[in-house]
C-alpha cells in the first residue's frame, strides 16, 4: 500500500523543519521534500530603516551565527560609505572583523560537531535516541561534552571582546569597527588558564578532527556510500585560492573540479545567480544561471569550500587538507558525511588564524574606520560556519534602505539538501513495510550534515522539529512520526 | 542671599535653597528621583509623570513643586515605585521600542528606567501605532516610532535667533514633534549632535553614526541609570 512518510520535527538542526516521502504500492519512493514552513519578513521590515541600522538589525535573524549576518551586512554598507570592497578598510577594522569571524566559525563549528551531529557518531545512527543527544555524551563521555562546551565558549569571548556582546554584538560598523582588543583580552585568550587558551582550542581542534577521521575509517563504506550524488559547489576563495572565510572573490566548480565560475567580483553576483520560487517551501531555490534550474544548483558550506580552495593559509589545517583532498584525488568531494570531515578542518583552521590574529598589534591599535565617496548599493558576502551568505542593500537620497536581499547560507543548500533526503529515503525506506526511527533518524544525519540553520533560511521564528509523513498515492496519511516520539 | 530650609524625602534629612524644585534639591541631596520630560536648565513642565512623589497624602511632580521649609516627600515607596514603573511600561506599549537594533540602546534614558524598575514582562497590550521615520534632514533622522513627547528638543534646540528646530503638530493621539524643514536645513553638527544627546529615547539619530560607541562604554552599560546621583 502506498504511503506518506512525515518527519516532523526535524531535531537537533537550527529553526523548524519537516520532511514528507511519498511511497507508491510497492514501496517504491516516489518524491520526497524538505518542506521550511516558516515565514520571517527581514528582507521586508528593514526597508525605510537608517542604513547603519543593517548589521545590528539584521543579525537578529539568527542567535547561533549573527556574526556571519552582522559582518555581511557591514560589509555591503561598507560599499555605501565609500570604503570598498574587503581590503578597502584599515587594517585593524579588517581584523577585529576577522579575529570576530573566526571565533564564531570556531563556536558554530564546535556546537554543531559536539552537540548536534556527535550523538550520532558516538551511539550509531539508529541508537536509542532517549540517549543519541548532548545529554547522553555528558553522561558516556564527559571529557567530550565539556571539551564542545569549552570550545564553544572560547569562540564566544572572542566574539564578545570584539562585538561588545557573545550574542548580537555592534563591533562592526559601516566602513571599520568601533573597538580594539585590549592588551588584558589579548593576552587572556593567548595565555589564559587551561583550557581558555588559543593553544589548547589548537589542539582540541585536532582532537576533535582526529575523533572524526577514526570514526570515518571504522565506518567507511557507510560514509562514503551515505548521500553521495556529484554536485556543483560554489564558496568564496581568496584571489590566489587560499581559503578564505571573510573575503574574495565568487568561485564555483563542477562535480570534476572545473571551474564554471570563475572567481568573479560578487557585486556581480546578480549576473551569475538566480533564486527559483517552489510553492511548497518558504525556501527559495537557488541556481547559477548560466546553467539553468535543472543543472545551475550547486552546495555550499564546508564541503564546498574545500573543493572550491586550492589551499589553506594555516600550517596544520593545510596538512590536514592535503590528506583530505588524497581521499578524492584531489578531485571535488561529493561525500555528504564527509562535510563533517571538512568542518572540522575548518574548526581547526579557525584555531589556528585566531592564535595568528591575536599576535598582531593593529589589533591593539590604529584607525578604525575609514570612508570615502557614498554609493547607493552594495553586496556584502561572507563565508558563513554553513556556506556562503549574501546580502545586498540599496539605500535612497536620505539614508534609508529601500531594497534588501538576502541569500542565506542553508538557501543554497536548499536543493542538495532536497536531494540528500530524497538519496536516503531511498537508500533506507525502499520496500520497507515498517519505518523505523532509525530509519527516519538516517534521513535526519543526512539534512543534518548540512548543519542548517532554518530560521535564517526563512527568516522564520523558533526552535528547530522535524516530522516525517508517509501518504498513499491520493495523499492520504498512513503513517506519521514525529522525531522525539520514538 | 542665601536661605537654606530643612525637608525630609523618605525619612531623610535634607537641605536646600527655598525654592528649588523637588528633583533638583534631591539631587543636591545624592538622592534620585527619575526624569525623562525634565532636565536641567530646560523650564518643568511635569508632563511625564515619572519624577511623581507623595506630599502631605498627595501625588505631585517633583520637577514642578518647590521645596519647602518642613516638607516631607515621600519618594521611595513601593506603591510609588509601581506607579513609575506603569509610566515605563505605559510609554513603551504606547511606540514601537525595539532595543535589540536601536543605537540608542546603552544610552537610552526609557530603556535605563525599564532595566531600574526591572521591567521584565509586559503588562498592557502593545499598541503598535504606525508612525513614521523622518529622514529627509541632512543632519538627522526623526523616528516617530520612539517618540515619548518629552518636548525636550523642542526646548532646547534652537537656532542663533532662538527658533526651535523641532514643533509639535497636531492634537490628541495624532500629536506628534516634527523638525521644522526649512530650519533642518542650516542645523549644525553640533546642533544635531545636541539633539540626539538631549532625547532621551532614539527618536534623533545623527546621521551616519550609529553604533559608534561599544557596548560596555555606553552610559548605562556599568551603572544603572541615577547611580551618578543616589549614594
Amino acid at each position: 500500500m502506498s504511503k506518506k512518510i512525515t518527519i516532523e520535527p526535524v531535531t537537533r538542526v537550527e529553526g523548524h523543519g519537516k520532511v514528507t516521502i511519498h511511497m507508491d504500492d510497492n514501496g517504491n519512493i516516489q518524491q520526497s521534500r524538505l518542506h521550511i514552513v516558516e515565514f520571517r519578513g527581514f528582507e521586508r521590515f528593514v526597508q525605510g530603516r537608517p542604513y547603519w541600522e543593517a548589521p545590528v538589525l539584521v543579525q537578529r535573524l539568527c542567535g547561533i551565527c549573527p556574526v556571519s549576518h552582522h559582518l555581511a551586512a557591514a560589509k555591503a554598507l561598507d560599499v555605501i560609505v565609500g570604503a570598498g570592497t574587503g581590503h578597502g578598510l584599515t587594517p585593524t577594522g579588517e581584523k577585529m572583523r576577522r579575529l570576530m569571524h573566526y571565533g564564531q566559525f570556531f563556536q558554530s563549528h564546535a556546537l554543531h560537531f559536539f552537540h548536534l551531529s556527535a550523538p550520532d557518531f558516538l551511539f550509531g545512527i539508529d541508537g536509542d535516541p532517549a540517549i543519541r543527544n548532548i545529554i547522553g555524551i555528558a553522561l558516556t563521555r564527559p571529557e567530550l561534552a565539556v571539551q564542545g562546551v569549552m570550545m564553544r565558549k572560547f569562540g564566544q569571548e572572542v566574539i564578545r571582546a570584539t562585538a561588545g556582546k557573545k550574542i548580537h554584538g555592534t563591533g562592526a560598523i559601516p566602513g571599520g569597527i568601533n573597538k580594539h582588543l585590549t592588551i588584558e583580552e589579548r593576552d587572556e585568550f593567548l595565555k589564559g588558564a587551561d583550557p581558555l587558551n588559543a593553544d589548547k582550542m589548537v589542539s582540541w581542534a585536532e582532537e576533535a578532527l582526529d575523533f572524526f577521521k577514526n570514526y570515518y575509517l571504522s565506518n567507511k563504506d557507510f560514509i562514503d556510500n551515505f548521500a553521495y550524488f556529484p554536485s556543483n559547489h560554489l564558496s568564496l576563495v581568496r584571489k590566489d585560492g587560499a581559503l578564505d572565510l571573510y573575503h574574495g572573490v565568487l568561485r564555483a566548480v563542477d562535480a570534476q573540479g572545473n571551474k564554471i565560475l570563475n572567481d568573479i567580483d560578487y557585486q556581480e553576483y546578480t549576473d551569475y545567480i538566480e533564486e527559483e520560487v517552489r510553492s511548497w517551501s518558504y525556501m527559495k531555490f537557488p541556481y547559477l544561471k548560466q546553467y539553468g534550474k535543472e543543472k545551475g544548483w550547486y552546495r555550499v558550506g564546508p564541503l564546498a569550500r574545500l573543493n572550491t580552495a586550492d589551499f589553506i593559509p594555516s600550517p596544520i589545517a593545510q596538512r590536514e587538507f592535503e590528506i583530505y583532498k588524497a581521499l578524492t584525488n584531489g578531485k571535488p568531494n561529493n561525500h555528504c558525511m564527509l562535510m563533517h570531515y571538512a568542518r572540522l578542518i575548518e574548526t581547526l583552521h579557525a584555531a589556528e588564524m585566531i592564535r595568528e590574529l591575536l599576535n598582531d598589534p593593529d589589533l591593539l591599535e590604529g584607525e578604525l574606520v575609514t570612508k570615502g565617496v557614498k554609493q547607493k548599493e552594495g553586496v556584502g558576502l561572507i563565508e558563513a560556519p554553513r556556506g556562503t551568505l549574501f546580502h545586498h542593500y540599496r539605500i535612497n537620497d536620505n539614508d534609508q534602505i529601500e531594497m534588501a536581499n538576502l541569500i542565506v547560507s542553508t538557501t543554497n543548500n536548499n536543493e542538495p539538501m532536497n536531494r540528500s533526503v530524497n538519496h536516503v529515503a531511498k537508500s533506507v525506506m525502499t520496500g520497507k513495510e515498517v519505518i523505523t526511527e532509525g530509519m527516519m533518524n538516517a534521513v535526519e544525519v543526512a539534512i543534518r550534515a548540512y548543519d542548517p540553520c532554518l530560521s535564517c533560511a526563512t527568516h522564520a521564528l523558533g526552535n528547530m522539529p522535524l516530522e516525517i509523513t508517509l501518504v498513499d498515492k491520493n495523499d492520504q496519511i498512513i503513517d506519521r512520526r514525529r522525531s522525539h516520539e520514538g | 542671599m542665601s536661605s537654606l530650609i530643612k525637608f525630609k524625602i523618605d525619612g531623610k534629612e535634607c537641605m536646600a535653597e527655598a525654592g528649588t524644585f523637588i528633583v533638583e534639591a534631591a539631587r543636591q541631596n545624592s538622592i534620585y528621583i527619575p526624569t525623562l520630560c525634565n532636565m536641567p536648565g530646560l523650564k518643568p513642565k511635569g508632563s511625564c509623570r515619572i519624577c511623581t512623589v507623595r506630599i502631605n497624602g498627595r501625588l505631585m511632580t517633583s520637577c514642578t513643586t518647590p521645596v519647602a521649609d518642613g516638607m516631607e516627600i515621600e519618594s521611595g515607596s513601593l506603591d510609588i515605585i509601581e506607579l513609575r514603573k506603569s509610566i515605563v511600561e505605559l510609554l513603551f506599549v504606547s511606540g514601537n521600542h525595539f532595543c535589540p537594533a536601536c543605537e540608542k540602546s546603552g544610552n537610552c534614558e526609557l530603556q535605563a528606567l525599564g532595566y531600574l524598575y526591572q521591567m521584565m514582562v509586559p503588562r498592557y497590550p502593545y499598541d503598535f501605532p504606525l508612525r513614521a521615520v523622518d529622514a529627509s534632514s541632512p543632519k538627522i533622522i526623526k523616528d516617530q516610532n520612539r517618540c515619548i513627547l518629552c518636548k525636550r528638543c523642542i526646548k532646547s534646540i534652537k537656532d542663533e535667533d532662538g527658533k526651535s528646530f523641532f514643533a509639535f503638530r497636531s492634537r490628541g493621539n495624532h500629536l506628534e514633534v516634527v523638525l521644522d524643514q526649512e530650519l533642518a536645513a542650516t542645523m549644525t553638527d553640533e546642533q544635531a549632535e545636541l539633539a540626539m544627546q538631549n532625547c532621551p529615547v532614539g527618536s534623533i539619530l545623527v546621521k551616519e553614526k550609529g553604533f559608534a560607541t561599544p557596548i560596555g562604554k555606553r552610559k548605562f552599560d556599568k551603572q544603572p541609570i541615577g547611580s551618578d546621583i543616589h549614594v
